[in-house]
């Protein structure tokens, strides 16, 4: 999963960008309203983090904004003021969750998650396709029902197959999910992941359309 | 007395009580003056008759019957007896008297009114003569029963003024009970609101007297409401800044203990360290700020030695990478200020200068040339015209702030100095890049 934090304690953000990237997802940063509102527009990001006090302004307004704007990201408010006026606002404000500082990193990352998810439109918290099957919140898979151990980048990609069976992901969009902004992007590295996955999860389960991407194969 | 009804009472039962004496005494006074020219009129009167009833005959004709009552004015039975006649002979004996006068000579004027003492009462007498007729009568009457006329007639008025005096203190304290209702009507109206509600008390509706109190009273809920919105703000941005530290803490200690990789554990200590570090002070701001608040610290009222602290500050902050030049003059500058909070000021002061100073930077602390304040600059990147007015405020933190910054230190310091009666006054350097604070301290 894609996440772009926007919070403005260097050693908060520091600890969510390391944190939610050992629970397997790809972290960008930003501290303020503006590069938030920015971000969101330039960027498809899978889940927002959105802290509600930031320096030039309330993380609502962002929210407000980007709703505005008709983007339905989903987005979990963090913040210190949590008096059930300041939850109810940023509800209504159209955030999908709520968690207030201090919080555990285990219980964020589970949230993430579960709004993740409901934005993708499922309910069940395991990916299955094609008698795969992806425990996000474990980072483990299992290929009709034997284990198999993936990285957290092969993961990450199989993930993103698994979440449209049947429908094809491009090699932008593959990076994108596995690169945050600061990091360089190897030119053949999709290529690689997806040659090791297709040694450990069966060749036939991860299909080529040729000079558009990758597809995971349908259950039919 | 502290019942406003009581006293109002008092006053007007009092103001009332007094007006009718004095309305008492007048009508006596006036009563008594107008009885003595009536009655002294009756006696002239009533001597002119008696005189003109003497025959020619003189005061042969009427001593055939000594004793006779010749008059007498009697009104009721207390008055009775009150005149009292005497017709005298020219040559000096007694031709006749009334009934109940005095045998001796009631006046020894032959003519006129006169006042004399006659077996210890008081006459009032009108003595006339007629040469044609040889007699002299004379009238007297009785000063005392003047006077108990007089007498009885403001008694008359005393007896139904203190009958009405308990009926008009019933009244009196049933109006002004009344009259104060609406005091009693906003009391209640107050005594009935929340602790919370400070919307204004209707003053529209009140008594003209009523109304600047209830405007003073509406102005004190707009100050107080502000208070409390500060108060909570203030609040709600502590409450932001010590969790904000407490869940980065927490997630870099779950990321420590949770990581194998030991370049991610080292990464997550030194980020605790330093956010511990960045609390501490934290903590240290909010509680300088708490003691400014409570006013625990007398106000300055001591002589302090402005170079001496200030190099008790420099020495105790060994920043590494910025130099420190200190006015030797400032040595010299003593002023009239709290020890302690003069160092809460500059010690804030310089390590917001040295934190957002670069590399290599100058902080120079000099004497300004009117020999009473501090100049403190930097070379930092200054305050944008545009935040100079918000810096002041709690947990404000402009565009350019230090990573260990919690916008609370300008705060501090400008509550600091204000307590000793020092003004600060910030603004970005003309020559260079950079801020300048000028601390205008209390002269001795």
């Amino acid at each position: 999963m894609r996440i772009l934090v926007v919070e403005d304690d260097q050693v908060l953000s520091d600890g969510l960008k390391v944190g939610l990237g050992l629970a397997g997802m790809t972290v960008d940063m930003v501290g303020t309203r503006a590069e938030a509102c920015a971000a969101v527009a330039a960027t498809s990001f899978d889940v927002v983090v959105l802290d509600l006090m930031l320096p030039d302004g309330s993380g609502l307004d962002v929210l407000r904004e980007i709703r505005a704007a008709g983007n339905r990201t989903p987005v979990l408010l963090l913040t210190a003021l949590d008096e059930v006026v300041d939850r109810v606002k940023g509800l209504d404000a159209g955030a999908d969750d709520y968690l207030g500082k201090p919080f555990d990193l285990g219980e964020l990352a589970a949230r993430v998650r579960a709004v993740g998810r409901r934005g993708f439109g499922r309910a069940a918290s395991r990916l299955a396709a094609a008698g795969v099957v992806l425990d996000p919140s474990s980072l483990s898979a299992a290929v009709d029902s034997e284990p198999v151990t993936l990285s957290r980048r092969e993961f990450a990609v199989l993930a993103l197959l698994m979440e449209r069976p049947g429908q094809v992901r491009s090699k932008g969009e593959i990076e994108d999910r596995l690169y945050g902004w600061q990091e360089e992007v190897e030119s053949n590295t999709v290529e690689v992941h997806i040659h090791n996955l297709r040694a450990k999860v069966g060749r036939e389960r991860i299909e080529t359309v040729r000079g558009v991407g990758y597809r995971m194969r349908g259950d039919s | 007395m502290n019942s406003l009804r009581g006293r109002l009472f008092v006053v007007l039962v009092a103001a009332t009580g007094l007006i009718w004496l004095c309305g008492i005494v007048w009508i006596s006074i006036g009563a008594k003056a107008e009885l003595e020219h009536v009655l002294d009129t009756r006696i002239q009167e009533a001597a002119r008759m008696v005189i003109s009833l003497v025959g020619t005959g003189g005061a042969g004709a009427i001593a055939e019957a000594p004793g006779n009552a010749v008059g007498g004015a009697s009104g009721g039975v207390k008055y009775e007896r009150q005149l009292s006649c005497q017709i005298w002979a020219l040559d000096g004996h007694l031709v006749a008297r009334s009934g109940g006068a005095p045998d001796v000579l009631l006046s020894d004027r032959a003519s006129g009114f006169s006042d004399r003492m006659i077996n210890g009462e008081m006459w009032r007498v009108y003595s006339i003569e007629s040469a044609a007729k040889g007699v002299r009568v004379m009238i007297g009457d009785r000063l005392g029963q003047r006077n108990q006329l007089v007498v009885d007639l403001a008694k008359g008025l005393m007896v139904p003024a203190l009958l009405m005096v308990p009926a008009l203190g019933v009244l009196i304290w049933v109006s002004v009970g009344r009259g104060l209702r609406p005091l009693v009507r906003t009391a209640g109206e107050l005594r009935a609101r929340e602790v919370d509600d400070m919307s204004p008390v209707d003053a529209r509706g009140a008594p003209s007297e009523m109304r600047p109190l209830l405007e003073a009273l509406n102005a004190l809920f707009d100050k107080v409401e502000e208070a409390r919105r500060v108060e909570r703000e203030v609040t709600a941005f502590a409450a932001h800044e010590l969790r904000t530290p407490l869940a980065g803490l927490k997630t870099q200690a779950q990321i420590a203990k949770a990581s194998t990789d030991p370049a991610v554990r080292q990464g997550a200590l030194d980020q605790i360290l330093f956010s511990v570090d960045r609390t501490a002070r934290l903590v240290r701001q909010l509680l300088a700020l708490a003691k400014l608040d409570s006013g625990q610290q007398p106000d300055g009222d001591e002589e302090v030695c402005v170079g001496g602290v200030l190099s008790e500050v420099v020495d105790a902050s060994h920043p590494a990478a910025v130099r420190v030049e200190l006015d030797p003059a400032l040595e010299d500058l003593t002023v009239r200020s709290n020890r302690e909070i003069l160092r809460v000021v500059l010690r804030n002061l310089h390590e917001n200068a040295v934190q957002h100073s670069p590399e290599g930077g100058t902080v120079s602390w000099r004497l300004a040339p009117d020999g009473r304040s501090v100049v403190l600059e930097d070379e930092g990147s200054g305050i944008p015209a545009e935040e100079l007015p918000l810096v002041f405020q709690r947990f404000y933190r402009g565009r350019h702030r230090a990573p260990t910054g919690c916008g609370l230190g300008l705060a501090i310091v400008e509550t600091a100095a204000r307590r000793t009666g020092a003004s600060l006054v910030l603004e970005n350097r003309e020559d260079r890049s950079g801020l300048r604070a000028v601390i205008r301290l209390k002269p001795v």
